[in-house]
């Protein structure tokens, strides 16, 4: 018999998501009541917005919005190229965040340096 | 009414207690018609006559239902094309729809669309596109042409990888060559007796994208990166039979896909589901209520004759619909036919 491994992060788990409403059960209500409809067609498609979302779902490394944003994006026809794109701007723009800081160093090196 | 039906194989018995098995589990099909008011599901009269004339391909495709390849022996005798054709007589029967394999490959194939053109009906031909591509298959374009046969072409996604995933090596290439024939001859245009559709299946254990918008989408990319054209695209849900079963099962997916095709029921698209108006014939001339159920052994039932010899309108046009499991692979989210999406 395969020994239990405890994890934190288990793909059976994703499908208890709406178990965290269990409790505040408003603030759940309210949350559901942007995110649905925000995800649906508006001025970006559902398409965009899904690559938006597993562009974020990367940058915020998590695992149960990275499979299902990869799902809703095979079943809205997105192509595998255009999904790895959007995770390298994502990335791309981690880089850039992080270069970004350069100008705060800079700067302190401009006010200390000769 | 079991006297002439024939005995599942051991596969399509294998097939039948896989999906029996997840039954156990889940809400049955019939309990979904029920809730929506459909039960039992009965055709409201047949239109189409959809005839599966084997299983020989060219290809071997990854979620084909049929498990179709070329080594199939299963090929449609001309004793039931003829069958097919005095069926076929029927008036109300519109469209004879011939579906394989590869069913430009049987030997009897452009005498029955002759025949059945003759006869006034509008005639589909659901084409891999590559098969226009083999060795003394040359005409096969200008043939159709000549009928005006309706053409319905398996194209998986407007790119290599993920139709070479799918349907095998180089399939790709050799499908951009085969619509560029049929343009060449005036398919896909703007001719309405020269039509060319595009049947997408997704390439993987998901359900297939809107139908809406995807069609402009890949026109504006087949005509920019390939230079062809066609007109509709269709979005045909995978149906976990056949060799798409098996690789199901091999990926640990089955369970989850079946999970999803039911969890997406539609109502809207049960009670528009393509098996209420056609009649469909195997390579031996037993009748079903679709082509899942033949390749399931499922034959008609419920006091239809199960054979095309013993056709008989009043039984047929009006029969219950056989149903089970795979069933909500029709009836999942938009809906699924062969003539695309249901809603």
């Amino acid at each position: 018999m395969a020994e239990h491994k405890e994890t934190y992060y288990a793909a059976e788990d994703l499908a208890k998501f709406e178990q965290v409403g269990r409790s505040a059960p408003e603030a759940w209500k309210a949350f559901m009541k942007y995110y649905g409809p925000l995800m649906q067609d508006g001025h970006l498609s559902k398409r965009e917005k899904a690559l938006i979302a597993l562009a974020v779902s990367h940058g915020e490394k998590c695992p149960y919005c990275i499979d299902s944003y990869t799902r809703a994006g095979l079943e809205l026809g997105l192509s595998p190229d255009e999904m790895a794109e959007a995770v390298h701007v994502a990335a791309a723009m981690r880089a850039g965040i992080t270069l970004a800081q350069g100008i705060v160093m800079n700067n302190t090196l401009d006010k200390l340096s000769f | 009414m079991s006297d002439n039906r024939p005995q599942p194989t051991r596969s399509e018995a294998r097939q039948q207690e896989v999906l029996q098995a997840l039954e156990q589990a889940r809400p049955s099909f019939e309990s979904r018609l029920q809730g929506a008011g459909l039960h039992p599901l009965k055709a409201t009269g047949i239109t189409i006559l959809q005839l599966n004339v084997g299983r020989v391909c060219n290809q071997t495709c990854r979620h084909c239902h049929v498990s179709a390849g070329p080594g199939r022996p299963e090929d449609m005798p001309r004793e039931v094309f003829e069958q097919a054709l005095r069926v076929a007589r029927d008036p109300r029967i519109g469209t004879v729809d011939i579906t394989g394999g590869a069913p430009e490959l049987n030997a009897h194939f452009r005498w029955f669309v002759a025949e059945a053109r003759a006869l006034g009906k509008h005639v589909i031909d659901r084409c891999n596109l590559t098969v226009t591509q083999e060795e003394g298959q040359e005409d096969l374009v200008a043939f159709l042409k000549e009928h005006k046969v309706e053409v319905v072409a398996s194209l998986p996604a407007p790119d290599k990888a993920r139709t070479d995933a799918q349907r095998g090596e180089a399939v790709f290439d050799r499908s951009i060559l085969a619509l560029r024939d049929f343009n060449a001859a005036g398919y896909g245009l703007d001719d309405p007796e020269l039509p060319l559709h595009l049947v997408t299946n997704p390439v993987g254990a998901f359900l297939p994208a809107e139908q809406a918008g995807l069609r402009e989408r890949w026109q504006e990319q087949l005509l920019r990166e390939h230079g062809v054209r066609f007109n509709e695209l269709y979005t045909i849900t995978n149906m976990p039979i056949g060799r798409y079963l098996h690789w199901l099962e091999a990926k640990g997916q089955l369970e989850p896909y079946v999970d999803r095709l039911a969890g997406a029921f539609n109502p809207v698209a049960a009670e528009r589901v393509m098996c209420r108006n056609t009649l469909s014939v195997d390579w031996r001339g037993y009748l079903y209520d679709c082509d899942f159920n033949q390749m399931l052994g499922m034959t008609v039932d419920h006091g239809a004759p199960p054979h095309i010899r013993d056709y008989d309108p009043d039984r047929h046009h009006g029969r219950e619909i056989v149903t089970a499991m795979h069933c909500y692979g029709c009836t999942a989210g938009g809906g699924s036919s062969c003539g695309g999406a249901l809603e």
